[in-house]
């Protein structure tokens, strides 16, 4: 009785087999990363754009007929642990590439796995310069708008206030440091006159925030720049409301218009911040209509940037793989090198000089609307008219 | 003026919520001498649960009132985890119980997640005390007096507790000798459960009165317990007191600091620690530890060489383990090779843990140092991949000889905070030194040579290093220099009676430790192709603490079997499901129940056992020749 079962059993494996074989020829995979569990306030709404737009291609027909299967794998926010993920994908799964990710070491050591191993990588969410340029590879390709360019998006509209004394708090980290040091460059440049009074280096996720709002206040400057975000970001806001630091003080901050950071604000959200984020309650383009509507129909939610970042990940993944008709890496590259794409925020380039898409962002200030943070008065920046010159990209890009 | 007087009053607002923390882990430990791992998950708890209810009951009682209850409800919690979990393993090898409290933190990370979802939380203000009182044209947040009054107030009612009840009479009893309560026949299953309970309502409380100023998250709880650990050690374990001035201490630190050194704030209290163990051994107000009376299970069960059976087992294994590559793909044998190099790394920790008697918390440093120096050798010299594997390490050897030569002059706890400090100074060293570590980003590009960089290749080449240095850390177990670092951990008194020098022994043993780790941390530096500052992070070293514990402290090489165990179902995890936590956090607490030895330990002892049973006259002989 036992002996038969085992060899039901062993039949049905094979015949799965088989039938996986099968399969394998009408699939393409894609190896996904994230911080999932480290992460999951923004690592949720972007799985489920990426979902989404799983479901979109395949609705379409796939990839040149062939169905597209996303394998995603948790990297509990441990570089270490993001390359294991990778290997797997890659060696186990054989993925035809790989993408994803949210921290910028992640990023980078997956990138640099990428660049060893000869596979594909599209980086989704890091924002570290370094990726397509100190340390860039010909693997290695990047969608979310790059620090420089959220700098110098915010440095525009910066350099129209009147503020000349100005002081920075950020993260006390590579991204804080060198968002800081991009936004200090860039604004200097256009403002000679400014002087830059104090700057706060909270550890990342430990701010103390009393301390921190005292400080900056004692230096008595005209403007901040703030680059923390997250529950640091919550902190300071309460420390600064309570204690007056933003009263008659311009503010300039980093991503603090995207929703994963502006709604756990609620009727703390300081009013008027030159901030770069995503208003998706007030984007009236047909583009981005379409995604909303299916995004709210599906999930019963509203979109956070994360959701933007996966969709379009997913999007440009599958645009790539069907135009190269490939899964062959070096095919990959040629096809994306100079790939324009239609996406939520419009059409989107895969630069050739720094594989740096020019998805762009929304730059506005913030407001209370009924209780609750929203951004007004914004404008979409295009990526394009945000990056250096040509001459200087290679300048700061290793040659392949 | 009026400027630093109102920084110096928001140090002491941040004081009180480190304070109540501290002050429960600090009893908790006094009497328990558990190492509540957990504490910082209540405190989380407490957080979150007093959110809920304040966001349920509105106005001053509703906010006050799920304050309290929040507290409340957490000590309940407290109540049942020692109860079903901590009360089974009391009587396990010290630091166990540190396992089955990380496992539940692991667990109550995703919980919390899966119960309030993952967004950052914003509570409500206080009823009350939303706005600031003005100091000279400076503004003082009123929630921020509140705290400032509340934890003199907190501190004046436990010490009435202590000094004037009778149950504070037998927890002070137990702090100083709780071997000598128990004989004395106070019931020390409610006393330690009451202990425990006041602790985690203290942390529980500590957590609930944070959310009229932070963000209700699920990493609450790693931000704090390192800070709490600190805050206990710096004023002396098991002393309140010393708990609240250690506290004022590290607040007004992180409050002064950032005007002075805005970017070193990270390491100020850890370098105040390691200054204040090397001066004050015992922190602030501690006292030194009386004697600690030996487990029985270090004494009973000599160790012995493996028998010429075993050895062919161990062979027999080593070559089926060499095998993989004739059947795994390249992904099994990648995985190997981490395991292999963990294997590495347990086993360097378990030599100074279970050998020395000394538990590092910042074993990961040297790992990490290991890494770093394979780095440094392979990108800025350009040296091939032999070289720097042979080199690398030294770094880890540097490090563990300038930082162990202060850390052996401790032991205990104290010892294994101190090392806890280094290692976070070498983590920050390594996360702020930007130009020469690269600082976050980390070092990319150390690939293997080409005659290593196949997955087979370089799974021989862990395997086989692996395998070495298990044997060399045996042999040197059963060395006369093994026997002297036995005889200085069982016995300190009696073994420096008999010539030996025990800080200098302790010293060499931390050195070897510290090159093995490093290299560990070489080859790891392979294996992944960067380093990061993680490879040198706290989570590093308490994953090293969980293999070696897991395997049995009380092993030869149990570390071996636990470095394979934990490393491989927390990689299937981890691969498998985003709730990796929450399932690796259970299956640490089902081992601790099953295995309160470890793993190797408890199977070691049931082999005794039936052994006993079966042929107790030839055991017995057996048993005395080897105690010879």
């Amino acid at each position: 009785m036992r002996r038969r079962h085992l060899l039901g059993a062993g039949l049905a494996i094979v015949v799965a087999g088989m039938a996986g074989n099968a399969m394998a020829q009408s699939e393409i995979k894609i190896g996904e990363i994230n911080s999932y569990s480290l992460l999951p306030a923004f690592t949720e709404p972007y799985r489920k754009g990426w979902q989404l737009a799983v479901e979109e291609i395949n609705a379409a027909g796939g990839i040149n007929g062939k169905k597209l299967v996303v394998i995603s794998k948790d990297d509990g926010g441990k570089p270490a642990d993001a390359t294991t993920a990778a290997n797997e994908l890659v060696s186990s799964e054989k993925v035809a590439m790989l993408a994803g990710t949210f921290l910028s070491n992640i990023g980078l050591a997956v990138s640099d796995f990428a660049n060893q191993k000869k596979v594909f990588f599209l980086a989704a969410e890091p924002l570290t310069d370094a990726i397509t340029w100190s340390k860039g590879n010909r693997y290695t390709f990047r969608l979310r708008p790059s620090n420089y360019m959220q700098a110098a998006m915010l440095v525009e509209e910066a350099a129209k206030l009147p503020a000349k004394r100005w002081a920075t708090i950020a993260p006390n980290y590579e991204y804080g440091q060198s968002a800081v040091a991009v936004f200090k460059k860039l604004m200097s440049e256009k403002r000679p006159d400014i002087q830059w009074v104090d700057e706060q280096w909270p550890p990342q996720g430990k701010i103390d925030a009393g301390p921190v709002v005292q400080a900056v206040a004692s230096a008595n400057p005209e403007a901040i720049l703030n680059v923390t975000f997250g529950a640091d970001l919550v902190k300071l806001v309460r420390e600064g409301n309570t204690r007056g630091l933003f009263k008659g003080r311009s503010v300039v901050s980093f991503l603090t218009g995207e929703p994963e950071y502006l709604d756990p604000l609620k009727d703390e959200t300081p009013e008027g911040w030159i901030v770069t984020g995503y208003p998706w309650y007030d984007i009236k383009t047909p583009d981005h209509d379409k995604f909303l509507k299916a995004y709210q129909a599906k999930f019963n939610d509203y979109p956070r940037l994360g959701s933007i970042v996966g969709y379009q990940t997913i999007k440009a993944a599958a645009a790539i793989l069907a135009k190269a008709n490939s899964t062959d890496p070096e095919k990959l590259i040629a096809a994306t090198e100079g790939l324009s794409m239609p996406s939520p925020f419009g059409e989107i380039t895969f630069r050739k000089i720094d594989h740096q898409s020019t998805l762009g962002a929304f730059v506005g200030k913030t407001a209370l609307k009924d209780g609750k943070g929203v951004m007004v008065n914004s404008v979409y920046r295009k990526g394009a008219d945000y990056l250096p010159s040509d001459a200087e990209v290679e300048k700061l890009r290793p040659k392949d | 003026m009026a400027f630093y007087f109102v920084q110096f009053l928001t140090g002491l607002a941040s004081a009180a919520s480190l304070f109540l923390v501290a002050s429960g882990l600090s009893i908790i430990f006094g009497v328990t001498r558990i190492v509540n791992f957990a504490h910082g998950a209540f405190y989380m708890l407490g957080a979150y649960v007093a959110f809920t209810l304040t966001e349920r009951f509105s106005g001053a009682l509703g906010f006050w009132g799920g304050i309290v209850v929040a507290a409340l409800i957490v000590a309940a919690v407290g109540v049942l985890v020692e109860m079903v979990l901590l009360r089974r393993i009391y009587h396990a090898p010290e630091l166990f119980q540190l396992l089955a409290t990380f496992g539940l933190t692991l667990m109550v990370q995703d919980i919390v997640v899966l119960i309030w979802g993952p967004d950052d939380l914003l509570g409500r203000r206080a009823p009350g005390f939303r706005g600031a009182v003005d100091f000279f044209g400076q503004n003082i947040p009123s929630y921020d007096l509140f705290l400032i009054a509340l934890s003199p107030i907190v501190l004046g009612i436990l010490w009435l507790l202590f000094q004037r009840t009778r149950w504070g009479v037998l927890v002070r009893a137990a702090t100083q000798d709780r071997d000598m309560v128990a004989a004395l026949g106070v019931n020390q299953k409610w006393l330690f459960t009451s202990v425990f309970a006041l602790g985690v309502f203290l942390a529980a409380l500590g957590g609930a009165l944070q959310i009229p100023r932070d963000a209700v998250h699920h990493a609450l709880d790693l931000r704090i317990i390192v800070e709490v650990f600190v805050v206990v050690v710096i004023g002396g374990l098991g002393s309140i007191i010393g708990a609240f001035v250690a506290a004022v201490l590290v607040s007004e630190l992180n409050a002064f600091g950032i005007l002075i050194f805005p970017k070193i704030s990270i390491i100020l209290v850890f370098l105040v620690m390691a200054v204040v163990l090397i001066v004050r051994p015992w922190g602030l107000f501690g006292k030194p530890e009386a004697a600690a009376r030996r487990t029985p299970g270090l004494t009973v069960n000599p160790w012995r060489p493996l028998t010429s059976g075993e050895r062919l087992m161990s062979i027999g294994a080593l070559a089926l383990a060499a095998m993989l590559p004739l059947f795994a793909g390249n992904y099994a044998l990648t995985v190997g090779s981490e395991i292999a190099i963990f294997v590495i790394f347990a086993a360097s920790l378990h030599f100074l843990m279970s050998v020395g008697g000394l538990a590092s918390f910042g074993h990961a440093a040297y790992f990490g140092l290991g890494a770093y120096g394979v780095a440094f050798l392979a990108k800025a010299a350009g040296l091939p991949m032999i070289v720097s594997l042979l080199l690398g390490p030294l770094l880890g050897l540097l490090g563990a000889a300038v930082f162990g030569f202060f850390a052996v002059q401790l032991s205990g706890v104290y010892f294994a905070m101190l090392t806890l400090a280094f290692a976070q100074i070498i983590w920050s060293i390594a996360f702020q030194w930007v130009t020469v570590t690269g600082g976050d980003n980390g070092i990319l590009g150390v690939w293997p040579d080409n005659w290593a960089s196949s997955p087979a290749s370089f799974y021989w080449l862990s395997l086989g290093i692996a395998a070495l240095v298990a044997t060399v850390l045996r042999v040197i177990v059963f060395s006369p220099f093994g026997f002297a670092l036995r005889a200085t951990r069982d016995s300190p008194l009696r073994s420096e009676a008999i010539g030996i020098n025990g800080k200098r022994v302790r010293w060499t043993a931390f050195v070897i430790a510290g090159t093995t780790a490093g290299i560990g941390g070489a080859l790891f530096a392979y294996l992944k192709g960067s380093v990061f500052p993680d490879s040198v992070g706290i989570s590093l070293s308490v994953d090293a603490l969980v293999m070696v514990l897991l395997g049995g402290v009380e092993t030869v090489s149990g570390a071996v079997i636990g470095a394979i165990v934990f490393k491989a179902a927390n990689i299937w995890l981890v691969s498998q499901t985003d709730l990796s936590k929450l399932v690796l956090g259970g299956f640490i607490v089902l081992m601790v129940v099953a295995f309160p030895k470890g793993i190797v330990g408890t199977l070691e002892a049931l082999r005794n056992r039936r052994r006993s049973t079966d042929t107790k006259s030839a055991l017995a002989t057996s048993r005395v020749e080897v105690a010879e």
